[in-house]
């Protein structure tokens, strides 16, 4: 880090009747161009990302604490968040046990077609959210392939909580996968072969070396999946259909809210997901600050 | 192995010792195998499971959209892809996802550039605060941002013609607006991608520029950038893709106008809320088809990096 500091003294024999400080080391920027751009990204930060927080707040609280809290006393309120802790619930764990069963496949074997499995497994962060809705109406849809049997059998799934809890499986999807994949290829094989050669089976090396190797990176990927799937909204805003208190998460909640003017109470909602993101991020920080060696993923996203 | 070999007692053991000889390969080497053999168990089951998985979650869906597509007759397309409101509707995602994307590079190199660099109070916040457009929620963002922006409070009013500075400016509902939504969002891309290349930059590089005669300007424009230049064009091409696709966070600070400023996806939801399948199959192919040669694009990028500079 001494490499960076700029005010090295440094003589000149060019110079000699400078003082010292008036140089600085060649492979730094001098003072007023460093705190010029320090200046430039905090105040960037400050204003665009930082202030869409604070609102979110102060507009939740502008009514007083009252008002505030009366926002989730709602019927509504509870079953938005009701269902949207349901569907986490449902989408966080499917998405963890295939990122773990992608991650063994990708990491401690070579076989043909890998990498093209792997940029298939990145594809839904590549899909708009919307569109990632969408390819589930055209299966369940009423004009979609299984629409007539599905109408025929009773079952809903558009407009429903199945469609909403399939669109956060898909815009979720990578998550869990892309954090543990280069984790576990860095890990390599050589724990794993130990444990098989003294004689423990797939399953004991599973859970007693695997497992508590990729403990934090699985965590991490846990953490991240878990934001996302709480507030996905795009996806979700296609299959939910919008029924108040029924098929309305949180963010869909939001929406309704806002678009009916009432701002302190969609505020309000909206607070506990920017704390939600609030926690997401300390917890992320914190695993990136203490376990940094054991999170393959840290900084690639 | 061992319960397929015959018993000695067997009486079909002389005839099957008689059968014509096998020689068994190992798999090792055998010419082609579609897995290196490897002690490892569970092969069979998680890649079965990974694919199988990926299939009913991602393939599927996916092909449905293009098989929806394909059924449509050519005319059909083209008509629905050349509708005037479908135009304007991919302009304003794709230009403002530009704009937005350029900004973040701009910008995104500045912050990673100081969070490497320079050492001051509150580092490691700025560099925490920056994956909050990945935390927070678009819908939650969408509505602060619209609060931010619109001509009644926040910077909106400071902005407007009533506020202290009298400018007369209008941000939300506005393609101004959509930008600014777009640029939220597309921050972190920039920042994590040009980051860790920067934080491996190896300083003799710019030391030898430097004893060679070379000005702190020169260093950074001929031996540093070039060097950044596929981190850069690698976050500025996710930036843009989840621009493009991006809703949330855009539809409450847009005014939403038919022909105007209506965005692609929202496009896509209205012509499902009117069932015209059809229309909105069409124009989200072509938003995917982007996406692919996006993600093209950006693993291009990434094997030249590779065989440049021996990473990204």
């Amino acid at each position: 880090m001494a490499m960076y500091e700029e005010d090295v003294a440094v003589y000149d024999s060019r110079r000699p009747n400078e003082p010292p400080y008036a140089h600085s080391r060649p492979t730094t920027e001098p003072r007023w161009i460093k705190w010029t751009l320090i200046g430039i990204a905090v105040v960037f930060m400050a204003v665009i990302i930082v202030l869409p927080l604070l609102v979110v707040f102060i507009e939740a609280f502008r009514k007083g604490i009252d008002v505030y809290l009366k926002s989730f006393a709602d019927r509504n309120a509870v079953a938005a968040i009701r269902l949207t802790l349901t569907v986490a619930v449902i989408a966080v764990p499917l998405n963890l046990v295939f990122g773990v069963a992608a991650a063994w496949a990708v990491a401690k074997y070579e076989f043909w077609g890998k990498a093209f499995l792997v940029t298939l497994i990145d594809l839904p962060f590549s899909v708009s959210p919307v569109v990632s809705g969408m390819v589930y109406v055209l299966l369940f849809g009423a004009q979609g392939w299984f629409g007539p049997w599905l109408d025929d059998h009773n079952i809903k799934i558009i407009f429903a909580v199945p469609g909403i809890v399939l669109a956060t499986i898909f815009v979720t999807f990578p998550f869990i996968a892309r954090e543990l994949i280069p984790l576990m290829q860095d890990q390599g094989t050589q724990d794993e072969e130990a444990a098989l050669s003294l004689g423990a089976t797939g399953w004991q090396t599973f859970w007693r070396v695997t497992l508590p190797n990729i403990k934090w990176g699985l965590l991490y990927g846990v953490l991240l999946c878990n934001a996302r799937a709480m507030g996905e909204f795009g996806a979700v805003s296609v299959l939910s259909g919008k029924i108040l208190g029924k098929t309305e998460t949180m963010p869909l909640y939001i929406e309704s809210l806002y678009n009916g003017n009432k701002f302190a109470a969609a505020f309000a909602v909206a607070s506990l997901l920017a704390m939600l993101a609030l926690l997401t991020l300390i917890i992320k920080t914190i695993l990136e600050f203490r376990y940094g060696d054991e999170l393959a993923g840290t900084r690639r996203h | 192995m061992t319960k397929s070999t015959p018993r000695p007692s067997s009486r079909l053991a002389p005839a099957l010792a008689a059968g014509p000889e096998k020689t068994i390969i190992h798999p090792a080497r055998a010419g082609w195998s579609f897995v290196k053999p490897n002690v490892i168990p569970g092969f069979g089951l998680t890649l079965g499971y990974t694919v199988v998985y990926l299939s009913l979650i991602v393939l599927i869906p996916l092909a449905a959209l293009f098989i929806k597509s394909a059924t449509l007759s050519p005319e059909q397309i083209v008509k629905i892809a050349t509708a005037p409101r479908t135009l304007q509707a991919l302009r304003v995602s794709f230009g403002s996802s530009l704009l937005a994307a350029v900004v973040n590079v701009v910008f995104g190199l500045i912050v990673a550039w100081v969070l490497v660099r320079y050492r001051f109070a509150g580092k490691r916040l700025l560099d925490a605060i920056v994956d909050l457009p990945f935390a927070l929620p678009t819908a939650v963002a969408g509505i602060a941002l619209s609060a931010i922006y619109a001509q009644n409070a926040w910077i909106g009013w400071l902005v407007s013609a009533d506020g202290p500075l009298h400018l007369g400016w209008k941000i939300a509902y506005t393609p101004a607006g959509i930008v600014i939504a777009l640029v939220f969002i597309g921050l972190p891309f920039v920042v994590r991608t040009v980051q860790p290349v920067l934080e491996e930059f190896e300083q003799e590089l710019e030391e030898a520029a430097a004893t060679l005669g070379a000005n702190r300007w020169q260093t950074i424009t001929r031996v540093i950038l070039p060097r950044l230049t596929p981190a850069i064009l690698t976050g500025f091409a996710l930036a843009f893709a989840r621009a493009v696709g991006e809703y949330g966070s855009v539809i409450f600070i847009a005014s939403n106008l038919p022909n105007q400023s209506e965005i692609a996806p929202l496009l896509i939801i209205i012509k499902l809320e009117e069932f015209d399948i059809p229309g909105a199959a069409v124009i989200a192919t072509i938003m995917l088809l982007l996406a692919f040669v996006l993600l093209l694009v950006i693993n291009l990028i990434q094997v030249w990096a590779r065989r440049r500079y021996g990473d990204v």
